[in-house]
C-alpha cells in the first residue's frame, strides 16, 4: 500500500547513453532490415517471369494445367541480386535496363503519343545512389564508377530531406568528353518506384525532381560528377527538327523514341525506339575491335539446350541450329553467346516470318557481352 | 487435522544455521506431503491469540507467498493451486483469517489483512468468497478500535489487489463510505483514521462513479482536506499522499477544490515537516505532469472537444506558486551532492520549478530572475546555489528567443564561476546549468547560436579544467560537454567547430577514465559516454583520430581481462568497465562503418576486437554481455560476409544470448543480433540456422521470458528466411503455427490499455515482419507452393487486422506489404484467393491514399503484386 516513491530524477539527463546505444542499435537494425526487405521486393519483381506487366496473351486452347514451377533452376536467388558478381551480374544488369529496337517503320500515333530526343554518345548505365554512395553498372553489369554525387543518399553528407538509406536508380548515358551523367530515364526516386509509370510521368518527375538535389550542378568534393537532362520533344515536326539538328551540348548518338503511356520495361520493348543515321550518329554500323567496319554483318546469338540460336527477343528468334558435334567442337554450352557472320545468302524469309539464315560461325562473344542481339537490330 | 507448527516456525527464525535450515526443510516437507493441512495449520497460528507473535507472522508470510509470486508464471500456478483446494478447507482457512483481524497484537491483524487481500484478488475475480465484504463492512461498526484498524486495512489492500470491475458498485459504495468515516474528524483514534487515509489511497481507482457525483465528490474532498490538518504526522502525510494521487487520477474534477488546495500545500510547504512538505510539492509536480502531458497531447491549441481540457491550474497559481518554491531552493543539505540517496525539500522545489517553466513556458521567466539577480552574487553559498540552481531549472520550457539574451549574459558569469567559486555545490549546479544551456539552447536548430567562434575555445579550456576538480563536479563537466557536442551533430559532414580541440578533448576525458576517485558520483561512466556522444557528433576531419581510439580502447578491455584474483566487489566494477569499453568499441564502429573509407582502415582491427568481445562473455555481468553483443551486432553489419570467419567461435555465446531467459535484455539483443548476422552472412548462416532456430521456438514457447521479446523473435524468423530462402523450408512446420496462433492471439485486443494496445501491435508488426521475410525468401523458388497453404490463414490474419481498425502506422504498412510480398510469390495461384480479401480492396485503397508516404509506399508496391497475381 505504499505510495509511488517520491523522488525524480535530479541534476540527470532523462536518457542514459546506454538507453541511447540500445535505441541507436534498434533503430540500425530496423533500417536495415527494412532495406533488405525493400531490396528484395525491388528486386523479385524482375526475376520472376510474373512480373512482366505486359504479358503475353496466353493461347486459350487447353485448360490450365497444374501450375508449373515458377522458375527455371538457374533462375536466381532473388536476395542475391545485388551482390551478384561477374556473369550473373551481368546477366542481371542486362534485363533491368529498358532497351529500344531499332526503329523499322514509324509508329501510328507518332505525333500524339510519342517523344523524341538526342541520345547522347557515351555508355549505357544504371547509377543507384544508396547509404552514401553512387555506383554506376554498365549494361553488362559491371561497375563504371563509384563515387559521391548530390543524388538522394548519394554522399555521405547530412542530408535532412530523407532517410539516409533510401536510394534512388537513374536510367543515364555517361559522356566521357564532358565527364558528365545523361539521365535519360528515372526508375526509382528516394525509394519510390517508377517503373510502373508512363514515360510521360517519369520525365515529368525526371525534370522536376533532379534539379532539385543539386545533381546538376558543376562537381565539387562531394559530387564527383555533374548530372544532366537531355531536352525531350514531342514528336511533332517541330519536336522532331529539335531533336535532329537541334544544338546540344554533348555528341549525338542517334534518336530515342519513347511512348509517353509505355511503364518502364526491362528488357527489349517495342515501346521505345532508336533511329540512326549518318547525319545524328557517327556509331551507325558495328565497328570491330579496331574500329574497322567488318565487311559482313555480324550477329550475337544466344546458343539454347536444344541448339537453337537465337536472338534476344521475347519470345527469341530462331535463326538457325548447330548440331552436336559442332557444340562439342566449339566447347559451348548453352546460353553461350556466340558471334556469327552474315554470309552472302543474307536472311530469308517464307511469310514473313525468317525461315533460314546463312550464318558463319565467327567465335564466342566478348566476354563483357550480356545478351544475344535483337531481332530488329539484325533486320 | 491441523499440525502443531509454532516451534518450527520459531526454528525457522532462528540465529543458529543449521537450526534454521532444517525447519525450512521440515516446512517443505510438510507443505510438499499435505498442502491443505499446511495452509490450514499456518492459518490456526496465524489465528492463535496464544502463540508467539513472531511464529504467528511467519506463519502468515508463508501463507501469503503460497498464493502470489511475482513472477507471473509461478503466479499463475499458485492461483490454480488455490482454486483447486478443498473448498472446506478454504472456508476453515478464511475464517481464521478473518477471526484474526479482532486480534491484540498488530502484527498478527497487520498480516492477515494482506493474507485476506491475495485470497480476495484470486477469489473475487471468480466471484467466490461474495460475503466477504459484507463481513468486513460489519467490523466497521464494532467498537474495538484495533478490529476497525485492521479491518480498513484489508479493504485498502482489496482495492490494490483487485480489479474495480470485480467489486460491485453497490460494495464499492459502502466500502467508501466506511473508509471516508473512518477518515473524518470526529474518528477519536488516530490509528483508526491512519489506517483509513491509506485505505483512500488505494480505494481512489475505485471511486469513478463517485468522482462524478458532485455531492460525493465534495464529501470526499472535504475529508482528505480536513485530514491534511490532523496534528498527527502520519495521517497528514497519508492525506497528501492521497492529494496527490487524487491529481494524477482525477485532474478533470480538480477545478472547484484548487484554490483550497493551493491554501494547504503552500502552508505546508512553509510550515510542515519535511515528509509532509515533500508530499505537499509532489501535488504541484503532480499537476504539472498532467497539463504537460495534456498541452502535449493537444499541441497547445486546446479546443472545447478534447477529451481532458487542461484547466491551466499551473499557470493560475504561478504568481504565488513560484515565490514558494524558490523559497524552497534555499533549504539545500551541505552534502546533498554526494548523497545518492538524498531527496530534500530543495531538491523537490528545484524540481517543481523545473516543471513548471515546462508547463508555462515564457511566463516563469520573469517571475524568477529576480531571484536570481537578487542572490547569485551574495556571500552565503546557499543563495548562490539557490539562485544558479533556478536558472538552470528554466531552461527548458521557455522559448529561446526569451532565454537567449540571457543566457548570453549568464554564460561568461557561470564560467568564471565554474573556475572560481569557493564552494563546490555552487560549482556542481554551475556545471549542470551549463549543461542545460547547451541541451536546450545550442545546435543547428537554433537562429542565434549561444557557443560562437569567439567564445568556444574559452567554454572548452573551463570544462577540460572543470573535469580536474572533484568527482561530482567533474561529472557535470562531462554532462556539459556531452550536450556540448550534441549540438553540432548535425553541423554539417564536412566541417564541425569541436574539431581543432579534438584531440584535447579525448585526452582530458581518457584521463578522467583513469581518475583514481573516478568511481565516485558516476564519474568514469560519465567519461565514457561524454567520449561516445564526441565520437558520434565527429566529422570525417577526424575519422583518423577516432580510428586512433581503438587501439587504446581494446587495450584497456584487454587489461580489464587480464586482471585476476579479484574480490567480488572488484569484479563488478571490472564488469561495469568492460560494459562502458563495449559501448565505447560500438560507437566507435558504427561511426567509423557507416563510411567506405574509413570502414576499410579500421577493419584492421576486426580480429582483435572480436577476440577480445569473445573473451568478455566469460563474465557474468549481464550489462557487460548487452554491450559486447550489441558491438558484435555493428561489426557484424560493418563487416558483411566476411563475419562468418568469427561464427565457429561466436556461435556459442551467440546460442546463450539466447537462453538467457533471466536477463531477457540480453536475449533481445541477441535475437536483434541474429537480424545483423542474417543480413551480414545471407545464406552462408545456414549451417547455423538449425540451433538458432531452435531455441527462438523454445524461447517463444517459454513462459518465463518476458514477453517483450517475442516480437523481435517473430521479426527475426523473417530475417533468417530472407536470408537462406527457400531452405526456411524444413522450419516452415514449426513457424508457421506459431505464427498462425500468435496471430490469432494478437488480432484482437482484450484488455485495451494502452500498454497492450502497443504491446499488441508490436506483437503484430514482429509476426507481419516474419510474414514478409517469407514470402520473399521463397520468392522465385521452385518450392513457392509450399507456402499455398497457409496463404488463407494469413490473408484471415490481414481481414481481422483491417476490420479491429486499431493497427498503429507502422503495423498497417508491415500489413500492406505483406499482402504485396504474398502475391510477389505465390502469384496466379494465389489470385483467387486473394480477390476474395477485403484487404485487397477496402485496405489496400485506404493504404493507397494514406497520409503517410511509407505506408503509401508498401501499398503501391501491393498494388502493382496483386495486379500481376491476378491478371495471369
Amino acid at each position: 500500500m505504499a505510495p509511488h516513491d517520491l523522488r525524480r530524477p535530479f541534476k540527470r539527463a532523462a536518457i542514459s547513453d546506454q538507453q541511447r546505444r540500445r535505441e541507436l542499435s534498434l533503430q540500425r537494425q530496423a533500417q536495415h532490415r527494412r532495406d533488405a526487405q525493400h531490396q528484395a521486393r525491388c528486386l523479385a519483381s524482375f526475376l520472376n517471369p510474373h512480373s512482366d506487366p505486359d504479358p503475353e496473351p496466353e493461347p486459350e486452347t487447353t485448360p490450365e494445367p497444374e501450375p508449373e514451377p515458377t522458375d527455371s533452376p538457374k533462375e536466381l536467388d532473388v536476395r542475391h541480386a545485388s551482390k551478384l558478381k561477374g556473369a550473373e551480374a551481368r546477366k542481371w544488369f542486362a534485363r533491368q535496363l529498358m532497351l529500344p529496337e531499332w526503329m523499322i517503320d514509324v509508329p501510328d500515333q507518332l505525333p500524339q503519343d510519342w517523344y523524341v530526343f538526342a541520345r547522347p554518345a557515351g555508355k549505357r548505365c544504371f547509377v543507384v545512389s544508396s547509404n552514401g554512395t553512387t555506383v554506376s553498372r554498365l549494361r553488362n553489369g559491371s561497375m563504371l564508377h563509384h563515387f559521391p554525387s548530390a543524388l538522394p543518399s548519394g554522399a555521405r553528407t547530412k542530408d535532412s530531406s530523407g532517410s539516409a538509406q533510401s536510394y534512388s536508380i537513374l536510367d543515364c548515358i555517361f559522356h566521357e568528353s564532358d565527364q558528365t551523367y545523361y539521365v535519360i530515364d528515372m526508375v526509382c526516386w528516394r525509394e519510390y518506384s517508377l517503373y510502373d509509370c508512363t514515360a510521360e510521368f517519369r520525365f515529368f518527375w525526371l525534370s522536376s525532381k533532379l534539379a532539385e538535389t543539386g545533381a546538376c550542378d558543376p562537381p565539387s568534393q562531394y559530387h564527383r560528377y555533374r548530372f544532366s537532362p537531355v531536352p525531350v520533344y514531342n514528336c511533332d515536326q517541330a519536336g522532331l527538327s529539335a531533336a535532329y539538328t537541334g544544338a546540344v551540348p554533348y555528341v549525338k548518338d542517334g534518336l530515342l523514341f519513347y511512348n509517353k503511356h509505355a511503364h518502364y520495361q526491362t528488357g527489349n520493348t517495342p515501346l521505345a525506339l532508336v533511329w540512326k543515321d549518318e547525319n545524328c550518329s557517327q556509331y551507325v554500323i558495328d565497328t570491330d575491335s579496331k574500329g574497322q567496319v567488318p565487311s559482313q554483318q555480324q550477329v550475337v546469338l544466344e546458343l539454347q539446350d536444344n541448339g537453337n540460336l537465337s536472338t534476344s527477343d521475347d519470345p527469341p528468334v530462331v535463326f538457325g541450329c548447330l548440331d552436336q558435334a559442332f557444340i562439342e567442337q566449339t566447347e559451348s554450352r548453352s546460353g553461350n553467346l556466340l558471334r556469327f557472320a552474315i554470309g552472302d545468302g543474307g536472311l530469308n524469309f517464307v511469310d514473313g516470318k525468317l525461315e533460314k539464315a546463312d550464318l558463319h560461325y565467327l567465335g564466342k562473344s566478348n566476354r563483357a557481352r550480356a545478351f544475344a542481339d535483337s531481332y530488329s537490330k539484325v533486320g | 487435522m491441523a499440525m502443531e507448527v509454532t516451534q518450527v516456525l520459531l526454528n525457522a527464525q532462528a540465529v543458529d544455521g543449521t537450526v534454521r535450515k532444517q525447519a525450512e526443510e521440515n516446512l517443505k516437507q510438510f507443505q510438499d506431503q499435505n498442502l491443505p493441512s499446511f495452509l490450514f495449520s499456518l492459518a490456526g497460528e496465524l489465528s492463535n491469540d496464544d502463540k508467539p507473535v513472531e511464529s504467528r507472522k511467519l506463519a502468515g508470510l508463508i501463507l501469503k507467498n503460497a498464493l502470489d509470486a511475482k513472477e507471473q508464471h509461478r503466479k499463475l500456478e499458485l492461483v490454480q493451486r488455490w482454486l483447486s483446494l478443498d473448498p472446506s478447507v478454504k472456508t476453515q482457512i478464511k475464517a481464521c483469517l478473518l477471526k484474526t483481524l479482532s486480534s491484540p497484537a498488530l502484527d498478527a491483524r497487520s498480516t492477515a489483512s494482506q493474507v485476506i487481500a491475495k485470497v480476495a484478488g484470486i477469489e473475487l475475480p471468480h466471484k467466490q468468497w461474495p460475503e466477504l465484504i459484507g463481513l468486513l463492512l460489519s467490523n466497521i461498526h464494532q467498537l474495538p478500535a484495533n478490529t476497525r484498524q485492521a479491518t480498513l486495512e484489508t479493504l485498502g489492500y482489496i482495492c490494490e489487489e483487485v480489479s474495480p470491475d470485480a467489486v460491485e458498485q453497490d460494495h464499492v459504495n459502502k466500502i467508501l463510505t466506511a473508509v471516508v468515516q473512518g477518515m473524518n474528524s470526529s474518528e477519536s483514534n488516530n490509528d483508526v483514521r491512519l489506517a483509513a487515509t491509506r485505505a483512500l489511497y488505494n480505494a481512489l481507482g475505485f471511486a469513478q462513479a463517485n468522482f462524478s457525483n458532485d455531492m460525493e465528490r465534495d464529501y470526499i474532498m472535504r475529508v482528505v482536506c480536513e485530514a491534511t490538518l490532523s496534528p498527527e504526522l502520519r495521517i497528514r502525510q497519508a492525506a497528501f499522499e492521497c492529494l496527490v494521487a487524487i491529481s494524477s487520477t482525477y485532474y478533470e474534477k480538480l477545478a472547484p477544490y484548487i484554490h483550497d488546495i493551493f491554501n494547504i500545500t503552500a502552508k505546508a510547504v512553509k510550515e510542515d515537516e519535511e515528509p509532509v512538505a515533500l508530499q505537499a510539492i509532489e501535488f504541484w509536480s503532480s499537476i504539472c505532469d498532467e497539463e504537460i502531458d495534456i498541452l502535449e497531447e493537444y499541441g497547445g491549441d486546446f479546443t472545447g472537444d478534447s477529451d481532458v481540457p487542461c484547466f491551466y491550474f499551473v499557470k493560475q497559481a504561478l504568481p504565488v506558486l513560484v515565490p514558494m518554491l524558490l523559497e524552497t531552493l534555499l533549504k539545500q543539505d551541505e552534502d546533498q551532492d554526494q548523497d545518492e540517496g538524498a531527496w530534500n525539500i530543495a531538491m523537490a522545489g528545484g524540481t517543481c520549478l523545473g516543471l513548471v517553466a515546462r508547463t508555462v513556458g515564457d511566463d516563469v521567466v520573469p517571475l524568477v530572475m529576480p531571484f536570481i539577480e537578487e542572490n547569485i552574487t551574495k556571500p552565503d553559498w546557499r543563495q548562490r546555489e539557490a539562485a544558479t540552481y533556478a536558472f538552470g531549472s528554466i531552461l527548458e520550457g521557455p522559448s529561446p528567443d526569451k532565454l537567449i539574451p540571457l543566457v548570453n549574459i549568464a554564460l561568461n558569469f557561470m564560467l568564471t564561476a565554474l573556475m572560481n567559486d569557493p564552494n563546490n555545490h555552487v560549482k556542481d549546479t554551475t556545471a549542470w546549468t551549463l549543461g542545460r544551456m547547451f541541451e536546450f539552447l545550442h545546435g543547428s536548430a537554433l537562429e542565434t547560436p549561444i557557443i560562437t567562434q569567439a567564445n568556444i575555445q574559452q567554454i572548452i579550456n573551463v570544462l577540460l579544467q572543470s573535469m580536474k576538480d572533484v568527482p561530482n563536479v567533474a561529472e557535470k563537466a562531462c554532462g556539459a560537454l556531452y550536450f556540448l557536442a550534441q549540438g553540432y551533430e548535425d553541423a554539417g559532414s564536412s566541417s564541425s567547430p569541436l574539431t581543432p580541440f579534438f584531440q584535447e578533448i579525448v585526452q582530458a576525458l581518457l584521463t578522467v577514465t583513469h581518475r583514481e576517485d573516478a568511481g565516485e558520483s558516476r564519474l568514469r561512466t560519465a567519461a565514457y559516454e561524454t567520449l561516445n556522444e564526441v565520437v558520434r557528433c565527429s566529422t570525417d576531419e577526424t575519422a583518423s583520430m577516432v580510428l586512433q581510439l581503438i587501439p587504446v580502447i581494446m587495450m584497456e578491455l584487454h587489461q580489464t581481462l587480464e586482471a585476476q584474483k579479484l574480490s567480488s566487489d572488484e569484479r563488478e566494477k571490472q564488469n561495469e568497465l568492460q560494459g562502458l569499453l563495449c559501448g565505447c568499441l560500438q560507437v566507435i564502429i558504427q561511426k567509423l562503418g557507416s563510411s567506405e573509407q574509413s570502414k576499410y582502415v579500421f577493419m584492421q582491427y576486426a580480429d582483435q576486437m572480436m577476440s577480445l568481445f569473445l573473451r568478455v562473455f566469460a563474465s557474468r555481468s549481464a550489462t557487460a554481455h548487452e554491450e559486447a553483443m550489441l558491438a558484435i551486432g555493428a561489426l557484424a553489419y560493418a563487416t558483411g560476409a566476411d563475419f562468418v570467419k568469427y561464427m565457429p567461435e561466436f556461435y556459442r555465446y551467440l546460442e546463450m544470448g539466447l537462453q538467457n531467459f533471466e536477463d531477457y535484455q540480453v536475449c533481445a539483443i541477441t535475437v536483434g543480433v541474429v537480424g545483423d548476422i542474417c543480413r551480414a552472412l545471407e545464406d552462408k548462416i545456414l549451417p547455423y540456422c538449425d540451433g538458432i532456430m531452435t531455441q527462438l521456438l523454445k524461447d517463444l514457447s517459454s513462459n518465463q521470458l518476458h514477453r517483450s521479446v517475442k516480437p523481435p523473435i517473430f521479426s527475426c524468423f523473417g530475417d533468417i528466411a530472407l536470408a537462406i530462402g527457400e531452405n526456411f523450408e524444413k522450419y516452415l512446420i514449426y513457424a508457421m503455427p506459431m505464427l498462425q496462433s500468435a496471430a490469432e492471439l494478437s488480432a484482437h485486443i482484450s484488455g485495451a490499455d494502452d500498454d497492450m494496445l502497443e504491446y499488441t501491435n508490436s506483437l503484430r508488426n514482429g509476426i507481419l515482419e516474419a510474414y514478409s521475410g517469407i514470402f520473399q525468401g521463397f520468392k522465385g523458388s521452385s518450392k513457392t507452393q509450399l507456402l499455398m497453404p497457409y496463404a488463407p490463414h494469413v490473408l484471415q490474419f490481414l481481414d481481422s487486422l483491417y476490420m479491429e481498425k486499431d493497427m498503429d502506422d507502422a503495423v498497417s504498412k508491415t500489413a500492406i506489404g505483406v499482402l504485396g510480398d504474398l502475391a510477389d510469390t505465390l502469384g496466379s495461384n494465389a489470385g483467387p484467393l486473394i480477390q476474395q480479401s477485403v484487404s485487397s480492396k477496402d485496405f489496400l485503397s485506404e493504404c493507397l491514399s494514406s497520409d503517410d508516404h511509407l505506408i503509401r509506399e508498401s501499398a503501391e508496391w501491393a498494388k502493382l503484386a496483386i495486379s500481376r497475381a491476378i491478371s495471369f
